[in-house]
Order: C-alpha cells, then sequence, then structure tokens
C-alpha cells in the first residue's frame, strides 16, 4: 500500500509559551521550539503500522519553508520511507484552501492509495484533510481512531463518537483519513533511524514542479484573511490564575474549597 | 571545512589556536540535533512525569527506563555498531549525557551504567567479551556498575586490599573484598572489579552477579540522588574464571584511570545538562512570582543571577563540546574500533586527561552555582521540600565529590601537565623560558590589538597565559621536585588553567558565531564573554600573586610581581547592562538562552 502523510511543522507548545505579538499580526516568534505537530505524529505511526503489517511504502509532504525539512527528516528517522517537501515563495499567505491546493497538485505527481494528516494542527484549523478529499474527489473520514485494512480496495474505519461511543465504517480505497491522537502510541525516533536518513536527499518541489499557477494559491489566492491576532478580555465569571503551577493548583484548591466545589 | 588541528593535551596554555581548531556547538550537524532531540523526546516522555517515582528508588522503574533508552540507542553512543550499539562520535554521547543530565537520580544510574560501567569493556575487552557483555548492556538489559572505591581507598584508589588469588586448576580467580558507595550496587548485573593478583598486581576483572560469592549490601541513605542505588558490594571467594580478566593482570591501573578520564568528560556534560535545568526553573519562577507589586525578575539582582547562571553554563557547555571534538579528532586518527588494540585506547583516554579533568571540576562547581542561586531565586519556596528545588541542591552536591573529587582533579590538571612538559611532550618550559628572555613585558597598548571582534578579550586571554607561565616559571622554580607537597599552590594554577581553558572556549565561540551569522546575532554571545573575561582576569591576577609570593621574594618577586600588574591592567567592561541583556533574554525564552 501506499500510503502519504501531511505533517506539518509548527511551535512547541509544551516547550513554548505561546504569545501575540506586538501588533497582533502573529504570535512571537522569536526563539520559539519547534516540532512536528502532534496529530500528525500519530499519523505517521499509524502509517508505520499498516506498511509493517501488509507492505508499500510510506511517504511523508509538508508545505512549508525549508525549515519545515527538518520534520519530514524526523518522521523518516521514525520509520517514513520518503519525504517531499513542497516549498515556493508563492505558498506563502495561503490560506487552508490554498494549502489543500498544493497537496493536491503534489499528490497528482505520485500514487497514493491511501492518505493520511492530523486531525488538527497546534496552530490550525483542521480543514486540510476535508478540503483535499473534496479536491481529490476521494472518501473521507475525520478523526479517525482505528484503521483495519481489509484488501487492497477496503479499509474499516473507527471513529469515537460524542458520547464516547465508537463507530466503524467500512470505505473505498483510494481515501483521505485525519487521525486522532491516541489511535496509536507513536514510537521514538531511535539513533539507528537517524543515521539512516541524516544524509538523504528530500526533495523539493516548487509551483513548477508541480505545475501549479502562483495566483491560485499564496497570498493571492487566499480567500480567508486573517484580521487579528489577540487574547481575549476577560468575561464576566471569569478568573485567570496567575503564578506558578503550584500555586494556581492552591489558589484552585481554595475557590473550589470556598465555593463548595470540593469538601 | 578546514581539517582541525590535532592537539596534545594542555597544548592550548602554550598556543593560540585558530577559530577554525576549536568546536563549537553552533557547528552540530544535522544528525547531532536529531539525536538531541530523540533524547529529549525520551526525557520529556518517560523520564519527567516519572521524577517522583524514580525518587522512591524503584529498581523496576530505572530498569525499564533504561530499557526504553536501549531501544532508542541512548545506552549505545560508545559501543561499536558490531556489538549492538550505535558506534557514534563523543559529541553526540555529550549530547545525550547533556539532556538526560537534568534527571539526577535517573542520570546517576544512566551515566554509571553506559560510562564506566560499560566502558572499561569497550576499550579493554577482548572480542569474546564485548561480544558477551556490550550488546546487552547497550539494550539495557544488563545494568553495569563500577567497583573501585574501598573503605581505605578513596581517592588513594591503588591502595585497594581487594584481592584475586589464580585457582590451582588455573581456570578461575577467587576475587576478596569489598567495594563501597558503589552505584547501581542493588542493580547491576555486571560489575568491573578491580582487585590485587597476589595481594599486589593490580587488575580489571568483570564479575557477574550470578557468580558464586556476590552480594550487595544495605543500601546507603544518602544527601540527595535518592532515586539511585548506592551500595557496598561484597566479594566472598567470589569465583570469577580467568576469561573473565579484563586487559592485562598488573595492568587494572591503566583501566581505572583513563575510563575515569571519560567518566569525568560525562559527568561534565551531564551536569551541564543539569544547569541550563535550572536556568530554566529559576527564569519561570521569576516570570511568575511578584513582590512589590513586580515579577522579582524585574529586579536587578534577580537579573544578576540569570545572567550569571547562564554565562558559566555557556562556558561549561563551550568546554564540553570543544573536549568532545577533540577526543573525536584523536579517535578518528586511529579508526576506533572492536580491533583498535587496547594499549592504544589507553593513550587515546589518556591524550586530553586534563582537559576531562577541567571538564568535570569546572562544569560540576558551575551546577553549584546554578542550583544555590536556584533555591535564592526561589526563596522559602526552594527551601522546602513541597517544590522540586531543594531536592535538585541536594542532588547536585555528588557530582563534586565522585569520578575523582575536584581536589584530587585539581592535582591532576597543573601535575599531568607539569609531568608531560618534564617529559618534553608539551614545550611549556620553553614557553617559560621565552618569557623570561622577552623583557619586554606588554602593558595594555589598544594599537597593538587584534582588529577582530573581541580583540581585547583575546588579548587578555593571552596576557593570562602569560601570566600563568611567569607563576608556573617561579614555582618550579623554588619546590622543584616537592612541588606535589605543595597542594595550595596546585590548586591555585589548576584554577588558573580552568579559567583560561573555559574563557578561551567560549570566545572562539563566540567569534565564530558573529562570523556565521553576524554580531547582531551573536549578541548574547559575545557580552557572556565581555563579562566573562572582564571578572575573570581579577581573579587570574590573585591567584597568580599569591603563586608568586609564595614561590619568590627579593627582587625577583617585585620583578614579577611588576610585570603581573602591567600585564593585567585593560579597560573595564559595564557588566552591568551586558548582564541585564543576557537576564532578559533568558527571562523571555524561559530556558538557557543559548
Amino acid at each position: 500500500m501506499e500510503i502519504l502523510v501531511c505533517i506539518k511543522r509548527v511551535p512547541d507548545t509544551a516547550e513554548n509559551e505561546i504569545e501575540v505579538n506586538r501588533d497582533g499580526s502573529d504570535i512571537e516568534r522569536d526563539d520559539l521550539v519547534y516540532s512536528v505537530n502532534e496529530w500528525d505524529n500519530y499519523a505517521v505511526e499509524e502509517a508505520i503500522q499498516i506498511r509493517d503489517k501488509v507492505g508499500g511504502s510510506i511517504t511523508v509532504v509538508s508545505v512549508g519553508d525549508e525549515d519545515a525539512e527538518e520534520v519530514l527528516r524526523r518522521e523518516m528517522a521514525m520509520g517514513a520511507d520518503k519525504g517531499i517537501l513542497l516549498s515556493d515563495n508563492a505558498f506563502e499567505g495561503s490560506d487552508g484552501e490554498g494549502v489543500a491546493t498544493i497537496l493536491k497538485a503534489g499528490i497528482e505527481k505520485g500514487n497514493y492509495d491511501l492518505i493520511l494528516t492530523g486531525a488538527q494542527a497546534d496552530d490550525g484549523a483542521g480543514q486540510i484533510g476535508g478540503m483535499l478529499a473534496a479536491m481529490l474527489d476521494w472518501p473521507y473520514a475525520s478523526l479517525v481512531n482505528i484503521i483495519d485494512i481489509v484488501d487492497d480496495k477496503t479499509i474499516k474505519v473507527g471513529r469515537e463518537i460524542a458520547g464516547g461511543n465508537q463507530e466503524m465504517n467500512e470505505m473505498d480505497l483510494p481515501c483521505v483519513l485525519s487521525i486522532q491522537t491516541g489511535i496509536n502510541e507513536p514510537r521514538y525516533v531511535g539513533i539507528r533511524g537517524i543515521r539512516k536518513v541524516a544524509s538523504m536527499e528530500i526533495p523539493m518541489l516548487g509551483v513548477k514542479d508541480i505545475e501549479l499557477l502562483s495566483e491560485s494559491v499564496g497570498k493571492s489566492g487566499a480567500k480567508v484573511k486573517r484580521l487579528d491576532y489577540f487574547v481575549p478580555e476577560l468575561g464576566e465569571g471569569a478568573e485567570i490564575l496567575e503564578g506558578s503551577t503550584d500555586e494556581i493548583i492552591d489558589k484552585l484548591t481554595e475557590l473550589l474549597k470556598a465555593k463548595g466545589g470540593i469538601k | 571545512m578546514a581539517e582541525r588541528k590535532l592537539f596534545t593535551g594542555g597544548e592550548f596554555l602554550v598556543t593560540e589556536p585558530r577559530s577554525d581548531d576549536v568546536f563549537a556547538p553552533e557547528e552540530m550537524t544535522r544528525e547531532h540535533k536529531m539525536i538531541y532531540a530523540a533524547a529529549n523526546d525520551f526525557v520529556k516522555r518517560e523520564i519527567d512525569p516519572n521524577i517522583a517515582q524514580i525518587e522512591e528508588k524503584s529498581e523496576a522503574l530505572t530498569r525499564s527506563l533504561l530499557k526504553i533508552a536501549g531501544e532508542i540507542g541512548l545506552n549505545g553512543t560508545d559501543i561499536p555498531e558490531e556489538y549492538g550499539g550505535e558506534g557514534m562520535d563523543k559529541i553526540s554521547t555529550g549530547l545525550v549525557s547533556d539532556v538526560i543530565g537534568g534527571t539526577a537520580s535517573f542520570a546517576v544510574s544512566h551515566s554509571a551504567h553506559t560510562g564506566i560501567g560499560t566502558l572499561p569493556i569497550v576499550y579493554f575487552g577482548t572480542h569474546e567479551q564485548k561480544k558477551k557483555y556490550l550488546p546487552k548492556l547497550a539494550a539495557g538489559e544488563w545494568v553495569a556498575a563500577y567497583c573501585l572505591t574501598e573503605p581505605n581507598a578513596g581517592s588513594d584508589a591503588l591502595n585497594a586490599q581487594t584481592t584475586a588469588q589464580l585457582s590451582d586448576d588455573g581456570k578461575y580467580y577467587l576475587l576478596n573484598g569489598e567495594k563501597i558507595y558503589i552505584t547501581n550496587g542493588a542493580w547491576a548485573d555486571i560489575f568491573i572489579v578491580y582487585a590485587k593478583v597476589d595481594g599486589e598486581k593490580f587488575t580489571g576483572f568483570i564479575v557477574e552477579r550470578a557468580f558464586p560469592g556476590v552480594s550487595s549490601g544495605v543500601e546507603e541513605k544518602k544527601m540527595g540522588i535518592n532515586g539511585s542505588s548506592t551500595t557496598s558490594v561484597v566479594f566472598k571467594d567470589c569465583r570469577v574464571p580467568v576469561e573473565n580478566v579484563l586487559f592485562e593482570i598488573g595492568k587494572g591501573h591503566k583501566i581505572a584511570f583513563n575510563i575515569l578520564n571519560i567518566g569525568r568528560y560525562k559527568l561534565g556534560a551531564g551536569v551541564t545538562g543539569g544547569s541550563k535545568m535550572t536556568i530554566a526553573e529559576a527564569s519561570k519562577y521569576a516570570n511568575a512570582r511578584e513582590q512589590f507589586g513586580k515579577t522579582i525578575g524585574s529586579f536587578g539582582m534577580i537579573k544578576n543571577k540569570l545572567a550569571d547562571m547562564s554565562i558559566r553554563t555557556f562556558m561549561a557547555e563551550s568546554i564540553i563540546y570543544r573536549v568532545a571534538a577533540m577526543m573525536d579528532d584523536r579517535f578518528r586518527t586511529s579508526a576506533i574500533g572492536a580491533k583498535t588494540p587496547a594499549t592504544e585506547n589507553a593513550k587515546m583516554l589518556e591524550a586530553y586527561a586534563v582537559e576531562c579533568s577541567i571538564a568535570k571540576v569546572y562544569c560540576s562547581e558551575c551546577l553549584d552555582l546554578c542550583v544555590d542561586e536556584l533555591v535564592q531565586v526561589f526563596g522559602g519556596n526552594g527551601y522546602v521540600a513541597e517544590y522540586p528545588i531543594e531536592r535538585m541542591y541536594r542532588d547536585a552536591r555528588i557530582n563534586r565529590i565522585f569520578d575523582g573529587t575536584n581536589e584530587i582533579n585539581r592535582l591532576l590538571i597543573p601535575g599531568t601537565i607539569l609531568k608531560r612538559a618534564l617529559q618534553g611532550r608539551l614545550s611549556l618550559f620553553d614557553e617559560i623560558q621565552k618569557l623570561n628572555n622577552e623583557n619586554n613585558v606588554y602593558s595594555f597598548d589598544p594599537t597593538k590589538l587584534d582588529a577582530a571582534l573581541l580583540g581585547i578579550q583575546k588579548y587578555m586571554l593571552t596576557t593570562c597565559k602569560k601570566i600563568l607561565l611567569i607563576s608556573v616559571g617561579a614555582a618550579v622554580n623554588k619546590f622543584l621536585d616537592s612541588l606535589a607537597e605543595e597542594q595550595e599552590v596546585l590548586a591555585m594554577m589548576a584554577d588558573i588553567i580552568m579559567e583560561i581553558f573555559a574563557a578561551e572556549s567560549g570566545l572562539v565561540r563566540a567569534q565564530k558565531h558573529a562570523a556565521a551569522k553576524g554580531e547582531k546575532k551573536a549578541v548574547y554571545h559575545i557580552a557572556a564573554v565581555k563579562i566573562y573575561m572582564n571578572d575573570m582576569v581579577p581573579k587570574v591576577v590573585h591567584w597568580a600573586k599569591q603563586i608568586l609570593v609564595a614561590s619568590a621574594e627579593g627582587d625577583h618577586l617585585s620583578d614579577r610581581l611588576a610585570v603581573v600588574n602591567k600585564l593585567s591592567a585593560y579597560p573595564p567592561v559595564d557588566t552591568i547592562k551586558l548582564r541585564r541583556l543576557i537576564a532578559e533574554k533568558v527571562l523571555k525564552t524561559k530556558r538557557y538562552p543559548f
């Protein structure tokens, strides 16, 4: 089975406190530590497990600048076979539809049976999987937490639904799935894997390589434009506790006790 | 990149290295960065959430963590691939130690296992010994320990009383004796044990716990690192097959001391990681804690602490990776691996004994400065057990004691340098002679300065080397063969030597970073070096003068003091402003800022 996993390099929320920059146009990006988007990491692990069971190969793809190469290489060290970086100045400022358009053009250069994305990204809107499926005219399932390969035409796909209930579906291949965290336990990147991929070439493809019109993507093609980034004003009845984690816990415990929440 | 010059140990005192000859952490390869990230993933996912349980001295937990580390490859960076390891360079080993170093008790268990527990077999084992033991150690399936210390053989390690007697049939040795303060003592599956064959020939052995006659004592009640196992290990008529003799009969000291060299380097890397963690903790707290209506991080004296912790750690980190690259360069010249004869390995491990001792002393004292200031930043909250800070303070303290006390290492640093100078391996006396002949002692003259960035600092570093040589020359002249008895003088020499090595490592690093990324991006590196050199020169002058007054008198003394005074005149730097600059960066990033 030929599997493609779409991954993204995002600020690591475990390593950084995200702050809005001064003019509200973006977050403060100086000194941020980046990593692979957590959901995408689960998707790659799932792809590795499928490949190891039924054979085939895994390609990881990312839309981003040259720095995105580091997350592609990380996922290759984890077990993906190939990486593709879709990168071009013309891609900058793309909205969700733009990113999906770029991915679709990249996907059409290959031949895939199954496409996985993370259900959402730390800094995203969770829209790529669905848009991509629509553009490719492939079936789509979101928030997937179980995948069973039936044969090379069909898979069974489980989704967690409200109230902790589970849904199972049968789907035709090729299809697009967005993967929920918790579907598996992503493996560690080992030193042996790192050594294998450290000097591997990762092709970088731009608008010409994937036969796109520059105007259709990037800033010029974007139909959704971000107006502002800000920290919302405190609403009534809301209080933000400040201090170290321990201080916050102490304050919270006191508050809950005072209001009768705990005894 | 141009090939780095292969330095001999201690050569930094008598040469001025080109910047291309000194490795800086900013030059890590992609592979190195990925290894760092992989180790970091392991710590974040497996260690951080389990700190409290590890602290309860859980053998099962620590073993399972060592196994996971083994799967990732974090136990085997020094083990050749053919024996189940990763066969990586010393920079990679340093990176793994650096990341795991922040985990206190686990770091101690891991380091004793992968360092002094495993490396004797890597460098001194036979092919059969390596084949038998290394794959299990790399995988974390077996845990290793190092048994050198005895009740009457601590710093005086060769005074061991443990004996080994060959059996009548010549098939095994009978070991008898007691080793104390053994890290991993209750958990280890194999022990590297030193014993005297026939009561005199100091020899290394690989002893399996399963051999008859091995037992561990009770767990020591310790000041810190309570999640690690420390016990005595007793050998009573313990039968060790002759094929488990390590290296050669009577050559145990070659193993013991050379393995300690690399153990010291690894310890330096680990405590540097620990220092980085204290900076992150202090910074987060300084950002959150408010007094007088402001976060305490906005106060100058707290900023001062954050800056000092960061600057010292910057130098420590610069030392660690410089030494790692030096060792790598040397190992590369003889294709280290299974086939390298143990005698060659001994020579290679010995080459940078001075630099390894510096790494151990400098970096462990850096960590102690950091944990001390960390407690101070936390105030009362740093003193109560409810916060992890007091544990970090206690955990740090052992690092100045094990792997050779900092006092023993302070004796080794000038001792080894002087020994090599006498053997003609280091042109120390020629350089001293040159200084005596040169009557032109340079007072501070800006026109003579290297026009490059940090030119004054570079100039001051050169003068510090001259000041050292002048004082060493006087001491050697006065004490001759009895210099070894003058511990106070030797310790001051060691302090000057360490400061020079640290400052040079940081200075070259800052210059290289500025050359690669531009001065603007290197502003914090540059500030760190300016502050460090500004504060270091008076200390060097103080120690040098103390050595001089202990070593010379009359005109001889006053001439030399005058020379030192002239050499050490330089314009002071506004370090208050620069420290604030660094502190602001620490407060903003909430971590080690370099």
